[in-house]
């Protein structure tokens, strides 16, 4: 297969001698699996996993003006966020889409780190690039500073705290930490409904810290998982649930908007909120046989009302699940619907968030 | 789960759609070859087709699905389907686990044996795959 011009990961070799299946993905040649979907999806489920995600992109802003820029363009209250806190936002224009949802950092007073969709990064970058000259403050690329580890899992945490010798941030946390003697950055954030870490490490000592996390008993997992996971407990993908089309008032993303800040897009989002949408992203179980995959229609008494933006089966519940826009009227829990999977129609059920709910 | 390491039988016949056929007579079992499953990843859903359906050679007849890809199954061989391997419905991962024994997919009567002269045989079929990598 010829494949151009992909991008690696500083833990490409790795996983080439670990036996992964390598796929492109968003312009990087990335693993989707190890040893199978299913077994990486139950490991963070039930211990602690490891995905290579640093394809993702980091974006430094700092300046006495960081807080007000942050607060024109993100979607969420910044001033909310502490030194060494997390906050989740989507990124909007002016008419209210989507353009990315991300992660922010506060690292010092006037320093964040804003984690990025690597498919959206140049794009991020050059619309903040845009909105910070209004105001005091400097836009760093420093997407080649970092290597990104997420280690996910209910026992996550405590591998990762004696075998790198590092304190752990509490959740929706960030803490600044030594690793291999150089510095890193602990966040206490994830994708994969499970607690964890994520790590943003030197590039150089990233492979050093792959090993010696395997070493530790963690499963090396792949991008594959990583969307079933996330899939199962109805965190958004970008490009597939969220879209510059779309507002994050249909995707469920209101409560990580708060208009009164004045960020771009708010009127838009404000309008939305008042007078709500004709469509709205609701999670689904399939009732029966069948999976569901991206693009299939949704319908209701044999008319179509949506369309399923991520389809899986899903390894926590053997069944197919997805996500998709559907009309409002027909987006409550407990709604009947089918999803037509080429050709064939399949019964499923709308239901609430998450759709994989841990057992206590 | 247990995976089968790769192997291609001799007694086998092979599409060059990563499909096998074991012929015996004018009847014939098929199923997706090791290469196929390994590509797929894990097998979570096969849908099998109706006992009396009519297959053609190098058409697909149902669809096996992992968790993140669908793929359609070709038939080696033209006929009728006679049996369908309906202990995938609960345990589809045994196409995975042993893809030329208990992961067979449908029994078919063929309406041409001599269709068979045109599939590959072992050897061939893993030149096949060494030349496409």
């Amino acid at each position: 297969m010829a494949v151009e011009n992909l991008q690696r990961t500083p833990l490409f070799d790795r996983h080439r001698e670990g036996g992964a299946k390598l796929v492109p993905f968003a312009g990087w040649e990335m693993p989707v699996q190890y040893d199978g979907i299913i077994e990486e999806h139950t490991a963070v489920r039930t211990h602690a996993g490891v995905f290579d995600v640093s394809h993702m992109g980091e974006v430094e802003v700092e300046g006495p003006g960081a807080l007000a820029f942050l607060q024109r363009v993100l979607s969420n209250d910044v001033a909310k966020i502490e030194i060494g806190g997390a906050q989740y936002s989507v990124l909007c224009n002016e008419e209210g889409g989507v353009l990315d949802d991300l992660f922010t950092y506060r690292l010092g007073g006037d320093r964040y780190l804003i984690v990025t969709n690597s498919a959206n990064h140049e794009s991020d970058l050059a619309w903040l690039g845009r909105w910070s000259r209004e105001f005091d403050v400097v836009v760093r690329d420093v997407a080649d500073r970092y290597a990104m580890l997420a280690v996910q899992g209910p026992h996550a945490r405590r591998i990762v705290a004696p075998t790198l010798g590092v304190e752990l941030p509490p959740r929706m946390h960030v803490a600044a930490v030594r690793i291999g003697e150089r510095p890193a950055l602990a966040c206490g954030t994830g994708y994969t409904g499970e607690d964890g870490i994520e790590l943003l490490i030197d590039p150089e000592i990233a492979p050093a810290i792959w090993v010696e996390l395997l070493d530790a008993g963690v499963v090396p997992c792949g991008l594959g998982a990583r969307d079933t996971l996330r899939l199962e407990v109805c965190f958004h993908l970008h490009g597939n649930d969220l879209t510059p089309d779309r507002n994050p008032i249909e995707a469920g993303l209101g409560w990580c908007c708060v208009e009164a800040t004045g960020f771009v897009g708010s009127e838009a989002v404000a309008r939305a909120r008042a007078e709500g949408t004709a469509e709205k992203l609701a999670p689904f179980r399939i009732e029966g046989a069948g999976i569901p995959r991206q693009g299939n229609p949704i319908l209701a008494e044999g008319e179509e009302i949506g369309v399923v933006t991520s389809g899986s089966y899903s390894p926590s519940l053997e069944i197919g699940i997805g996500m998709g826009y559907v009309r409002a009227d027909l987006a409550a829990p407990g709604t009947g619907v089918e999803i037509d999977v080429r050709g064939k129609r399949r019964p499923a059920r709308i239901a609430s968030k998450p759709l994989y709910k841990k057992e206590r | 789960m247990t995976l089968a390491d790769a192997s291609y039988p001799d007694e086998l016949l092979y599409h060059p759609e990563h499909d096998w056929a074991r012929v015996e007579g004018d009847e014939a079992t098929f199923g997706i070859t090791w290469y196929a499953q390994d590509s797929l990843g894990e097998v979570v859903f096969y849908d099998p087709p109706q006992v009396g359906a009519t297959v053609s050679k190098d058409a697909s007849y149902s669809e096996v699905e992992s968790v993140k890809a669908v793929s359609d199954v070709i038939a080696p061989l033209s006929g009728e389907i006679t049996a369908v391997n309906e202990a995938l419905e609960d345990a589809p991962e045994k196409v995975n686990e042993d893809p030329y024994g208990e992961g067979w997919l449908v029994r078919v009567k063929l309406s041409d044996p001599a269709e068979a002269e045109s599939l590959l045989a072992a050897a061939d079929y893993r030149n096949l795959l060494s030349s496409a990598e």
